[in-house]
Order: structure tokens, then C-alpha cells, then sequence
């Protein structure tokens, strides 16, 4: 039950594209289509395991379809917001976790610093491999 | 003097207004006057009628928040030469029923606020002659950011979670909680994590982060609620792993 005082008060609503008033609401719902094109990245890559499988036809034909322009452009697309997905993910992991050594805090700076280097390893251990293959 | 225009947002549901509308109002623009100071010159000089909260005028009682040009800010803390040439405009902090001018409800708030369990919760409460709890100044450290809040709001006004679902628990609130967990004479925390990870709790964030960049004091909500996530989820894990751990 709500009070005749409580009837007149003035209640606002939120406007359907609320998110492209502000341009911090604005890179908000592109971090959060963002994991769209992370799901993309792993679709991609169970259908690569699938056509590796399946043998060397299966495999070159996965390899034609991915080469076609079209693919090339989205796959493009897809990186750049895969980046601001990583790169937003990682800025934000200080904040959200509290790291101590021996009792102590370890600075936020530090942290960052830490994901940052751990990012560089995989990748050079991935492009490692690559190469090395 | 130089002149500055206020364009203020007036609700006056005694005279049959059914929604606000923007009034100007010129006041001096001085260099040392708050957009409060503007508002206070309305209100003794121009039009007596203006409804709108504030007390300390230092950034210390929380009271004084409003929407200026569309920013949560503390008006006692937001100067006018600062948003000169003007107009400046002013209106009731978002995401909260309006009661009057720039006057909102904060009943939800306060009734979040409490659902939280914001105090020492102990097993055993240790009798008065025995002194108080201690504590030291690292211990103090772990949550006295958290402690800062001077619950202004400004935070509800900045979350567009809040603003489209209004039983999210919200930025303070949930900060709140986290001061409490961190505090080394708290034993509350696995009740207050309970709570918080109930529906229209934590999970309800996804971590936009307007909450922080709003907060006048440097508390970091949103920092507090991903660590508060992080804490719930360890929880839960512990006691599907350690099911008799549980209580
Ligand atoms: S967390 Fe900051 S913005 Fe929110 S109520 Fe407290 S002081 Fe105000
Ligand atoms: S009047 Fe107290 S915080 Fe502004």
C-alpha cells in the first residue's frame, strides 16, 4: 500500500536507450557486447578441433571458409573487440582482487603489472610455438 | 557582479504540477560559492518556496547530492565558477522518487542500508570490564576506505542498474557489507555473504563502475562489490567441497 504522499511523488523512468546518453554507459555496453565475439573466438576454434578431426579434407575446407574476405572482416572485428575485452578485463582485476605476500598488501600497480606479464608469457609461449612448429 | 543562471528543476504536487519543470533563477557568481551558495541566495532572496535538503556545507553529512548538469555531485562540494558561463542545471538526484523540488525519497535507501547488517556482529559479545576490541593500524587499514561513506546516494544515482531494476541492493549498501566483513572484530561475515548473494544482491552488478567515478569520498563501491562477488563465490565453493563446514 503506498500513502497519498507516496501517490504524488514524481517517478522517473529510465529512457530505452539510456546507454548512448552518456559515453561511459556507451563503452559499458560495448565491453558487455564485447563477450559476444569472445563466444565467436571459441565457436571458431571447437570448429577447428572439429575439422582437425575429421582429416585433411575436413581441414583444408575450414582453412578455405575461413580465408574467405568476409570471414577475414569479421574475424578482424572481432579481435578489435576481443582487445578491449581483454584489456578492460585485465585494468579492472586489481580493484576486484586483493592480493597479499607474506601478510601484506601487494599494490594495485603491481597487480596490474602481474596480469600484464602473465598475459606477455602466454602469448609468447603461443607465438613460440607457432614459430617453432 | 557577474551573474550565473540556475535552471531548476521545481515539483510542486501541492499546486497540481504533475511533473517538474525547469525554472531560472539568476544568482551571483562568485568565486568562492558552492552550487549551493546559489541555492541558498534563491531561497532568501528570490522565491522562498525552493524545497531542497543540505546541513554541513563541507562534504561531510551526505545530504546536499542533486544532479548538476546531469552529474550526481555534492552541491556543497561543486563550485559555480567552475560550471560558468551557465546555465547550470539542477534537478533531484536520479533514480529516486521525487518528493518535492529537488527533494527525493530515500526509504528505499535507508531500508537497504540496515538489510546489510552494517555493525560488529559477534559470537560472543566480550563483557564491557574487559575493555574494547583492538585492533591495529594495518588492520584498521583493510577497510577504512570502505568506511568513508558519508552515504550521499550519489552512487544509486549513477548505477543504471539501480536505475532500471530498484531492488538491486546497490553501490553503498554492498560497501557497506564489505567494511564490515574486513573488520577484524567482525565475525558476521558469512551471514552479511548470505545476504549479499541472495538474488538483487551482488550478482546483480556488472561492474559499469559509474558508482566509483560518482563518489565524492574515494570509497570505491564498485571495487567493493567484485571483491564481495569474489568472496561469495569462494564461500559457495567451500561448502560444496566442505559440505559439514557449514552451519
Ligand atoms: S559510496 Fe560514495 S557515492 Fe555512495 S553513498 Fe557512500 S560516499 Fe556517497
Ligand atoms: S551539505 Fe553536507 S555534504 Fe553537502
Amino acid at each position: 500500500m503506498i500513502s497519498p504522499l507516496e501517490a504524488r511523488y514524481y517517478r522517473r523512468r529510465m529512457p530505452l536507450l539510456w546507454w548512448a546518453h552518456r559515453r561511459s554507459y556507451a563503452i559499458f555496453v560495448l565491453r558487455e557486447l564485447s563477450s559476444a565475439f569472445v563466444a565467436l573466438f571459441i565457436v571458431e576454434l571447437l570448429l577447428l578441433v572439429r575439422a582437425t578431426a575429421r582429416g585433411p579434407a575436413a581441414y583444408e575446407s575450414f582453412l578455405d571458409t575461413m580465408a574467405h574476405p568476409a570471414m577475414i572482416v569479421l574475424n578482424l572485428i572481432a579481435l578489435a573487440f576481443v582487445l578491449l575485452h581483454a584489456i578492460t578485463f585485465a585494468n579492472l582485476t586489481p580493484r576486484a582482487m586483493i592480493v597479499r605476500l607474506r601478510g601484506r598488501r601487494v599494490p594495485s600497480r603491481v597487480v596490474l603489472a602481474g596480469v600484464y606479464a602473465g598475459w606477455l608469457l602466454v602469448t609468447a609461449f603461443l607465438a613460440w610455438l607457432l614459430v617453432a612448429a | 557582479m557577474d551573474q550565473i543562471t540556475l535552471r531548476v528543476a521545481r515539483y510542486r504536487p501541492d499546486d497540481e504540477e504533475t511533473e517538474p519543470v525547469l525554472v531560472d533563477y539568476d544568482v551571483p557568481l562568485r568565486p568562492d560559492w558552492a552550487v549551493l551558495d546559489g541555492l541558498n541566495y534563491i531561497k532568501d532572496e528570490l522565491d522562498g518556496t525552493l524545497s531542497y535538503r543540505w546541513s554541513c556545507r563541507m562534504g561531510i553529512c551526505g545530504s546536499c547530492g542533486m544532479m548538476v548538469d546531469g552529474e550526481p555531485k555534492l552541491t556543497c562540494a561543486t563550485f559555480l565558477v567552475d560550471l560558468a558561463p551557465g546555465p547550470v542545471r539542477i534537478e533531484p538526484l536520479a533514480n529516486f522518487p521525487v518528493i518535492r523540488d529537488l527533494i527525493v525519497d530515500l526509504t528505499d535507501f535507508m531500508h537497504k542500508l540496515s538489510s546489510v547488517k552494517p555493525w560488529l556482529i559477534r559470537q560472543d559479545e566480550q563483557p564491557v570490564e574487559d575493555g574494547e576490541y583492538l585492533q591495529t593500524p594495518a588492520q584498521l587499514d583493510e577497510f577504512k576506505q570502505f568506511s568513508m561513506c558519508i552515504n550521499c546516494m550519489l552512487c544509486y544515482a549513477a548505477c543504471p542498474v539501480y536505475g532500471l531494476d530498484g531492488s538491486f541492493v546497490g553501490p553503498a549498501a554492498i560497501a557497506l557489507a564489505h567494511r564490515y566483513d574486513l573488520d577484524s572484530r567482525d565475525e558476521g561475515d558469512r551471514q552479511r555473504l548470505t545476504i549479499l548473494a541472495q538474488p538483487d544482491g551482488v550478482w546483480d552488478c556488472t561492474f559499469v563502475g559509474e558508482c566509483s567515478t560518482a563518489c565524492p569520498k574515494g570509497v570505491d563501491p564498485a571495487g567493493a562489490i567484485q571483491q564481495a562477488k569474489l568472496a561469495a563465490a569462494q564461500e559457495a565453493m567451500k561448502s560444496l567441497l566442505l559440505p559439514w563446514r557449514s552451519r
